[in-house]
Order: C-alpha cells, then structure tokens, then sequence
C-alpha cells in the first residue's frame, strides 16, 4: 500500500515534470510561408522572420533596438583610412553539419554575394567590397575602395550572414547555418521545425524546439491564436481584433515599430508631379491620423520624412506637411491646375495600402484631384509601377532599414533626382565619425521632407499577440526577424 | 463499342492540348516577372537577369511551352522558380491532403443525402418532407467558407475539440491526419449534401411516377416496397452523375477552404504559386487538375456506354 502510494507519487511528480518539459517549446505563427529557405538569394521577409539569428548569422548582428553588435566577429579593427576591417573570428564555431567556420568560410560567403553571377537581393550591400582575404583561420580582412561608414551595419543584415561552401548546393531546402537553432523539419505549406543546436558557440537558448506555422488568413490567424494553436503570432494580420486579445487574460499584445517608412510615392519625373507645389499639395491634402485610424486601426507613427523614428538621428519634419486642404487648394491653382487634375493610384496588395489608397484618394478628391484606384498583385505592381515606372502614385511601405540612400538613386521608382542630395549620400558614406553622420542624416531627412519627394505617411507598426507567459519576444522589428533566441516561458 | 472508346479518347487528348495551351498563354499573359518578384525592390538589374538566366526564363516562349509540355508527358512538371525544388515533388506532398479531403467530404456528403433524400421522397408532401427541403435549401444556401468559420468558432474556439486548422502529416498518424481534415471536409460537404439530396428526391419522386412502378404497385406492392425494390436503382443514375461532377469540384474547389483552414493542399499551393508568380507551378498545377476534371469525364462517358446499350450501338 504504501509502496504503491509512493509510486502514485511518483508518477504524479514525472507526470508534473513532464508537463513542465512541455514548455520549452514554442509554437510562432507568420503569415507568409518562405518561398525557400536561402536568406543569400532572396527578398522575401518570411526567410528571415523564419531564419534570422536562429539558423544563420553574420558577422555583425542587430538587436532588438535596431543597434549593431557583434556577431560572429568576436571584434574588430578598422584601418586609419578606413578602408580594411580586420575580423576576428568566435574560436569553436560549427555549422549545424560539424564542419567548422573559419574564415575562409567568410571569404567564401562574400565573395559569392559579390560575384558577377550573384543573385543576392541586396547586393548592393557588397557593392564596396574590392577584396577579402583570409589571414589565418580566426583572422579575415575586408578591403574596401572607399570609406563605408554603413558597412558594419550592412554585414549585420540576414543577406550577409555566413553560409558554408560544404552545404550550399541544397540551402534552399536544408539550410546549414551556425545559429542556435538548427533546421529539423519543412512540411510545406504547413510549418516549418527548429530545434536546439546544442552544439552552439553562443549561450544555449531556452527552448529546446520551435515551430513556425503559416497562417495568411487574417481570420484564420485569428482562430489559430484563440484556439491557442500557436502560442505566439507576429505580425498579427487583423489589427480590428487586438483589443479583444487585450482584454483576455490568456493573451498579451505588443506593439513595435518596424523599419517600414509608409509613402504616397509620387512620380517625379510625371507631370504634374514634377511641379514641387503640387507635390507639396498633395502632401497637405493628406490627413495622416484619419488614415492611421482608418486603415490601420490606429497603429503606426505619422511621419514627415523618410525615416524610422525610433532612430536616435530622427527628426520630426510633420509640420512641413500639416493637414490643411485650403493651402492645399490655393497651391494647386498656383501650380496651374485651379481645377486639379485626374491621376494614377496603384495599389499593391497589403490593407496599409488598399485601405489608406481609399481614403488618400477621398482626402484627394477634396482638392480637386481624381486618383482612379488600380489594385495590383506584387508582381505585378513590380512590374508595371516599380519597374516600368507606369503609374502616378502608389503606396509602399519601405521596409528596409536606413533606406534613405534610395532618393540618391535617379532611376529609382519614384524617379527623384536631386544632384545636392546625391552629393551628400556620396559624403555620407564616406563619413565614418559618428557625430559627423548624424548631422548629415538629418540634413538629408530635411531636404527630401521640404522637397516633398513623396507623402509621407506612417510608421509600419507590427503587432505581436502572445500568450501571457512567453517572454523575450523582440518588440520592434529593426529587421524582419522572429529572434528566438531569447525567448523563454515564465515560471 | 471500340470505336466509341476511341472517338472518346481523341476528344480527351484534343482537350488536354487546348487546355495546355490556354493555361500556358493565360500565365504568360499575365503581368509580373518571377525573378524581380523574389529579388524585391533593392534588387540591381544584373542580379534580376543573372537570377532569369539561372531559372531558364530568357528562352523564348514557344520553346518554354515546348519543353515544359515534353517535360510533363515524360512526368517531369520542372522545377518551381521560388522553392526551387521539383513541382512534381511538391504536388505529390499535397495531393495527399487535397485527394483525402475530396474523398472524406464525398463519403459524408453521401452519407448525409441518401438517407435524406429517400426519406424526403418517401414523405412526399408531408412535414418530413418540407423539413428536409428546408434544410437543403439552407445548405444550398451557405457558402462554405462562411459555414467553415462558423465550424471553427464553435468547435475550435469555444469547444475545443479540434485545431482551427492546420495538417499533422499522415507521417504523424492516420488518426490525427483525419481529426485535422474532418472540419474541412463536413464545412465541403454539407453544400454538396444539399443538392445531392435534392437529387436523389427529385429523381426518386420522377421514377415513382413511372409505369414500371405503377406496374409493382399493382402487383401488390406497398408505396415503400416499390420504392426500395425498383424505384432507387434506376433512379441512381442521375445521382451517380452528380457525384462524379462533385468529385472533380470538391478536388479544385478546396482552395477557398484550404485558405480558412491553413491545410498544405494544391488548392493553398495555387494561391501562394500565383502571388509569387512561380508560373510553372501554377500552370503545372492546373493543368494536373483539368487532366483530372477531363479523366472523370471520360471515366463517366464509358461508364454511360456500359450501362446505357444504346450509345454502344450508335457509337
């Protein structure tokens, strides 16, 4: 009797432990499945939502604030003209199939980013790079051709992390990184499964696994999180339904900043459009709260330039374009369109989008301006607006963080070709003191803001919806990253 | 007999070729390059073409037709732009959930009208009767993907007795495979039930009128021994028609239901092949699914042939 008494505990205290074990796991919830899994070779977010810091990582990597620290380089110098980085390399790192990183496996990873036949989407960030050459095998050095005050940041992006010539050939299916987690499972257009590299160089996570469900449904997402089918959704798609998750008890809701600067991009090179007095007019036409509250349930931050605000250099430049229709009206007949005009809005597919071109266009027509609305799938809106440049408005959100070096690019989209501004782009990048750039960032968020290149709008905000105790979610999302590393249940 | 076999089969291999073709030139048509879409807005030129290049989309466009029509009769449906891996592979990992969906929704569909049907038929005019016609006229109704949130409220989030969605694998036992499908597959199946149970009714009530019938009820039979023995069997053919038509619905109609309930099936494979403009998948895939639409078809010609002497001596 009493042996059996104690056995009952026993099995009561393993069934305990058991349930208690159950929770060093986690389930995420994204709405858009990676279309491969090779953070080298292409734009799509979701590989790095998915991948980022948990399977691959670079040299450099950001935190949760946005700040760059190191990654795989245990340090670093940086010759007096600013032109070579020494890397040293963490000592005993191993990609998840035991081969070891060195630097030759650094070498090999920028080097193939740069090369010719590269299909790296964001080659760009390799564009400086003339050299790089291994010093022993903990020691790399990169030679610049100029001075890139941006390269530290530009290897901490999901694009530079470090792969390995051994396992490249299948990486979009089996990816091999040197993360905390390593890739366990795909079951396409379901999930995807993570689990515990205990061989990691770095602390060991919290979890033992994780796994990534794709819900891209906004009802559905909401069924999965009050079914508690997943215990963590980020970037919740129906922002309408975050305050029935606040007042639940179950469920805690955050909400972060991304790096996404939302535009009405105008057509520079179009008329009217490239007439600053009607560019200015639109701007003042837009009433940003009413379309933050409209279509984004209230979330975002109005913004007056093309920057992201949590930005330490931010500056707040809204009172350039306050709402003000009647000066709107009078700057449209100063332009020589007394009666407005009639033009394109080209909406690609997020609500940001469709749901604020509805309400930008009705704010328009009440200047005189008729926006006749098109609706386009991605592909096709990179088609037509993006690439052919066929349209006269359209609204994105920029993700990319510390884009504004795109109002250098003449050829860009919106076609904004300021020679000063170049110049200063151009001195930016070959500015390495810190006080020097943040006063140029700022005077480049000025010109583009009094310029009105574009209408600026609002700061992507990302909602998160998560079970009461997980904690050590990132808030912000300062690159597309689902960063698990540091994510662990309460009690 | 042979030569109406055959006359079919030509007509099966005139349609695929039709039907190939449309698919081919509609996706052509549409706008949006595969290679810029991957790459994204900060992409430069040179790596959008070096990335064309790597994914064969700079051959012409009769030869793309060509080699991926050459491709497919030898069971080779190429490889998928954006998950760069074989489309064959990957349509067979979703017609696992696709097919058994299908299947599991005709069986309670099925299941659902023939009882109701025959009992309305039998009722005729009477309260169980009206009760039934109701109730179909409900299921008509419906759209399914509304009644598929609904399921969902109810039994996953209020009940929870099942996931608001999701496919375990068959990898990870048969039995969790069927609990993940069956909210689908009764949210599929109720509309079909609807209309096939009106069938089954009309079609009863026509052959109750006929003189065969009146002949058994003179014989001595009850209403409902002249029902049951002679009245059903013949009365099947119509339904067995419907359910074939239902059949090639159900296996290309789930994309809708496949989105609410998040399950890796073809119909969820389109939808994301076509926003990612991976046209070889998209094409691939359809083109899977008119070849099954049109081997029913064919399947229900010959069976008609079987069971009807008539087309057999024409032919």
């Amino acid at each position: 009797m009493t042996m059996s008494r104690t056995l009952m505990t026993a099995s009561a205290i393993a069934l305990l432990a058991g349930m208690a074990a159950a929770q060093d796991s986690v389930t995420v919830g994204i709405q858009l499945e990676p279309p491969n899994l090779d953070p080298t070779g292409g734009a799509a977010q979701a590989i790095d939502s998915v991948l980022y810091s948990n399977v691959f990582e670079g040299l450099t990597r950001f935190m949760a604030d946005g700040s760059v620290v190191p990654g795989l380089a245990e340090s670093w110098t940086i010759s007096d003209d600013g032109l070579v980085y020494t890397f040293s390399l963490h000592a005993g790192v191993t990609f998840h199939d035991g081969t070891t990183m060195d630097a030759e496996d650094v070498k090999f990873s920028l080097d193939r980013a740069r090369a010719e036949d590269s299909t790296n989407a964001q080659k760009g960030l390799f564009a400086g790079i003339s050299d790089v050459t291994v010093v022993d095998p903990l020691t790399v050095q990169v030679t610049l051709d100029a001075p890139n005050g941006m390269f530290l940041f530009n290897m901490a992006w999901g694009d530079a992390v470090i792969v390995a010539p051994e396992s490249i050939a299948d990486i979009a299916s089996n990816p091999i990184g040197t993360g905390a987690f390593s890739f366990a499972d795909w079951v396409q257009g379901d999930r995807i499964e993570l689990t515990r590299n205990d061989a990691y160089w770095g602390e060991a996570p919290a979890l033992a696994s994780a796994t990534f469900r794709f819900i891209s449904d906004p009802t559905a997402a909401f069924a999965a999180v009050m079914a508690e089918d997943v215990d963590v959704f980020v970037g919740f798609p129906a922002p309408e339904n975050l305050p029935q998750f606040e007042a639940d008890p179950r469920f805690q809701v955050l909400v972060g900043n991304t790096e996404g600067e939302t535009i009405l991009a105008m057509n520079n090179k179009m008329e009217p459009f490239d007439n600053v007095l009607v560019r200015q007019a639109v701007s003042l036409a837009i009433d940003r709260q009413a379309i933050i509250d409209g279509a984004m349930f209230g979330l975002g931050t109005p913004i007056g330039t093309h920057f992201a605000p949590h930005n330490p250099d931010y500056v707040d430049l809204t009172g350039n374009s306050p709402y003000d229709p009647d000066r709107a009206r009078a700057l449209l007949a100063e332009a020589g369109y007394p009666d407005g005009f009639t033009t394109t809005l080209k909406l690609p597919p997020p609500s940001y989008a469709r749901r604020g071109g509805e309400i930008i266009a009705s704010q328009l027509r009440a200047i005189g301006i008729e926006a006749e609305i098109s609706n386009l799938e991605w592909a096709q809106w990179l088609e037509e607006a993006f690439g052919a440049k066929d349209f006269g408005m359209t609204i994105v959100s920029h993700t990319e963080p510390m884009d504004i070096g795109i109002y250098a690019n003449p050829d860009y989209y919106f076609q904004y070709d300021n020679p000063a501004f170049q110049q200063l782009m151009t001195d930016l990048n070959l500015t390495t003191d810190p006080a020097m750039r943040s006063e140029m960032l700022k005077q480049a968020q000025t010109i583009i803001s009094e310029d009105y290149v574009n209408g600026y709008l609002f700061e992507l905000a990302v909602p998160t919806v998560a079970k009461a105790g997980l904690q050590g979610l990132w808030l912000n999302q300062p690159t597309a990253a689902v960063d698990l590393t540091g994510v662990s249940w309460a009690g | 007999m042979i030569r109406y076999v055959l006359a079919r089969f030509a007509s099966l291999i005139l349609s695929l070729i039709v039907a190939s073709l449309v698919i081919f030139t509609v996706i052509e048509i549409i706008p949006g390059d595969p290679a810029a879409f991957m790459l994204g807005v900060n992409a430069r030129p040179d790596t959008i073409a070096a990335l064309r290049t790597e994914m064969g989309l700079d051959a012409s466009v009769p030869a793309r037709y060509l080699s991926w029509v050459t491709g497919m009769v030898q069971g080779d449906f190429g490889q998928s732009y954006t998950y760069r891996t074989p489309v064959a592979g990957m349509i067979a990992d979703r017609v696992w959930v696709s097919l058994p969906l299908a299947v599991y929704a005709l069986i309670l569909s099925t299941l659902i009208a023939f009882p109701a049907g025959i009992y309305a038929a039998s009722r005729r005019g009477r309260p169980g009767d009206m009760a039934v016609m109701g109730a179909t006229q409900l299921g008509v109704a419906i759209p399914n993907f509304w009644f598929a949130m609904l399921l969902v409220l109810v039994f996953a989030i209020n009940l929870r007795w099942f996931s608001a969605g999701g496919f375990p694998g068959w990898d990870r036992g048969v039995w969790g495979g069927v609990k993940a499908l069956t909210l689908p597959a009764i949210a599929l199946a109720l509309p079909q039930a609807a209309i096939l149970a009106r069938v089954m009714r009309s079609s009863l009530l026509d052959m109750l009128g006929e003189d065969f019938v009146r002949t058994a009820r003179a014989k001595g039979l009850s209403r409902r021994q002249a029902l049951w023995r002679h009245a059903l069997r013949n009365a099947m053919i119509p339904v067995l028609t419907i359910i074939g038509l239902q059949f090639s619905f159900l296996l290309a109609g789930g994309i809708i239901i496949e989105q609410v309930f998040f399950l890796p099936g073809l119909g969820r494979l389109i939808f994301q092949a076509i926003s990612a403009r991976d046209l070889i998948v998209v094409e691939s895939v359809v083109m899977l699914l008119v070849f099954a639409v049109i081997v029913v078809n064919f399947a229900v010609d010959l069976a008609y042939a079987l069971v009807d002497p008539r087309l057999r001596v024409k032919g």
